[in-house]
């Protein structure tokens, strides 16, 4: 069954020019969905009416089932900057989204304190985000998201900030952790190469205003082969994209 | 000893030495041209005053002391509540701003008369002198903190399904702590200046009548020992409000060694 359906969604911003158009998708149970398109094509648009922040001005958002059109704080949503406070500490950083649903601070923090080992940033709890790493802060922002919603995550290019070397490593780790955790996932990125090596779909998302153009499936089984992005069958799906795919 | 250490101690050292040279010079200028002593005292006489004088003085220096710290405790609260209202009411924003800068356009020396007329010689009329003068830097540095909040970070706290009131707590509040205390140290040291001021113009005790009296004494030596020691106040106050600073926002320190490490 589907976690999440967006069915049929326009939006413009002013009432005058559509900036999406007739958007239909549907994510899966521990699945992991792409949008790939150009930058300022919607694609945060999207996001932001997914998550609630802004209301189309037709169409739906299902969630299991029930309609959360125009509602927050039901799906989690992650931007490219990892956005943690710089006044708190990683663990308050972390438990706020639980707080701020009215969880007491303590129990909030023990809950959070939990995760720390799974998400490997044990040991940073005390510590202030500006003594991470970046790659250390953006697992403990997905941290923060997953807290929010253990449901759906939005992850509005989550690697984009990382040099290539954390960005494989990182990748690597979000996969496995999708997997243990049961999350799913839509998230944004303009790389090709990013969006053939961790997704199971691939949307196109393209034109003005825009509209899925396309859908691709990427057929290879998870967890992906080490070198997978050096194979044929990865410069076939690059190919694909690439010639469907507008600018 | 480290280098950041001894940096600081050769900074220390230069500045003691300037002013102990500065000293010299005037001590010097009084002896040589023998100028009166009630026209400019030498630093001997200045510092024979405060020895004689200073239980007096810090008698005194006490009530300032009170009437400065009941009004900025006030000025902060008022200073606070309206850069809140104007943050949250656009409206509100438009009508009150204008008005609270032209009310800073009036010189306190104008305002303190009126006050001592309407209030009497007590405490009152200073300590409103003082919160009408402290309250403007609070409200303006507010302001500015809380629309320097980053519009992603409000988007994100959204997105949890953050109410405006924990928007606020959580994200403009501690935004806006660093601009609070930089106002604040201006503001301390205009609510000294302010306390002797209104005690100047009326009341029987605080380091302003204190001031008067000496004045109308032609004492000068004494009125040095007294700009002096509100001049040392002031510096214990704003150095009190940095200690203070440095204990509510712990993460400023890790975040400056950082970027200069960077």
């Amino acid at each position: 069954m589907a976690r999440l359906e967006v069915r049929d969604v326009t939006f413009s911003y002013d009432g005058v020019t559509t900036v999406l158009k007739d958007i239909d998708l549907t994510l899966g149970d521990g699945e992991l969905v792409c949008l790939l398109g150009v930058s300022g094509g919607g694609k945060t648009t999207l996001f932001n009416i997914i998550s609630g922040l802004n209301k189309p001005q037709s169409g739906r958002v299902l969630l299991g089932g029930e309609d959360i059109t125009g509602q927050t704080g039901k799906v989690s949503y992650m931007l490219q900057k990892d956005m943690l406070l710089p006044y708190r500490t990683v663990e308050d950083n972390v438990a706020l989204p639980m707080i701020i649903r009215g969880m007491k601070k303590k129990e909030a923090r023990k809950l959070a304190g939990e995760h720390f080992k799974s998400f490997g940033i044990d040991g940073t709890q005390k510590k202030y985000p500006a003594e991470l790493s970046g790659g250390m802060r953006q697992r403990a922002a997905l941290l923060r998201t997953y807290l929010f919603s253990a449901e759906v995550a939005l992850l509005d290019e989550p690697f984009s900030a990382l040099d290539t070397l954390t960005k494989s490593e990182m990748h690597r780790w979000y996969l496995d952790v999708m997997e243990n955790l049961k999350l799913s996932t839509i998230f944004i990125t303009h790389d090709i190469d990013e969006a053939i090596l961790l997704s199971d779909r691939i949307y196109l998302l393209g034109g003005k205003p825009a509209t899925l153009t396309d859908e691709i499936i990427i057929r290879e089984p998870k967890p992906r082969r080490r070198d997978f992005n050096l194979t044929e069958d990865f410069l076939n799906y690059k190919r694909e994209i690439i010639s469907k795919i507008q600018v | 000893m480290s280098a950041r250490l001894r940096s600081t101690t050769a900074k220390i050292g230069l500045s003691a030495a300037a002013l102990l040279l500065l000293l010299a010079a005037w001590q010097l200028v009084c002896v040589l041209c023998g100028i009166p002593k009630y026209m400019l005292p030498a630093p001997t006489d200045v510092a024979a005053a405060f020895a004689k004088d200073w239980r007096l003085m810090l008698d005194h220096a006490g009530v300032t002391l009170a009437e400065t710290f009941i009004g900025l405790f006030f000025g902060i609260i008022v200073g606070f509540l309206i850069a809140v209202v104007m943050d949250r009411f656009e409206v509100i924003r438009r009508i009150v701003y204008p008005v609270v800068v032209v009310s800073q356009t009036i010189p306190t020396v104008a305002i303190a008369p009126l006050l001592v007329i309407w209030l009497g010689y007590e405490m009152l009329p200073k300590i409103i002198l003082i919160v009408l003068v402290v309250f403007f830097p609070i409200t303006i540095s507010l302001l500015q903190g809380f629309a320097s909040v980053d519009a992603d970070t409000v988007r994100l706290m959204r997105s949890m399904g953050a109410s405006r009131v924990q928007i606020f707590r959580y994200v403009k509040l501690p935004n806006s702590l660093g601009h609070f205390f930089s106002s604040l140290k201006i503001s301390v040291s205009y609510a000294v200046v302010s306390a002797v001021v209104s005690e100047w113009i009326g009341g029987t005790r605080g380091l302003g009548c204190y001031m008067t009296r000496v004045r109308k004494s032609f004492s000068s030596d004494k009125m040095f020992a007294v700009i002096i020691l509100i001049s040392v106040i002031s510096l214990i106050l704003i150095w009190l409000i940095t200690v203070l600073q440095r204990v509510c926002m712990p993460w400023e320190k890790i975040n400056n060694d950082r970027s200069k490490s960077t």
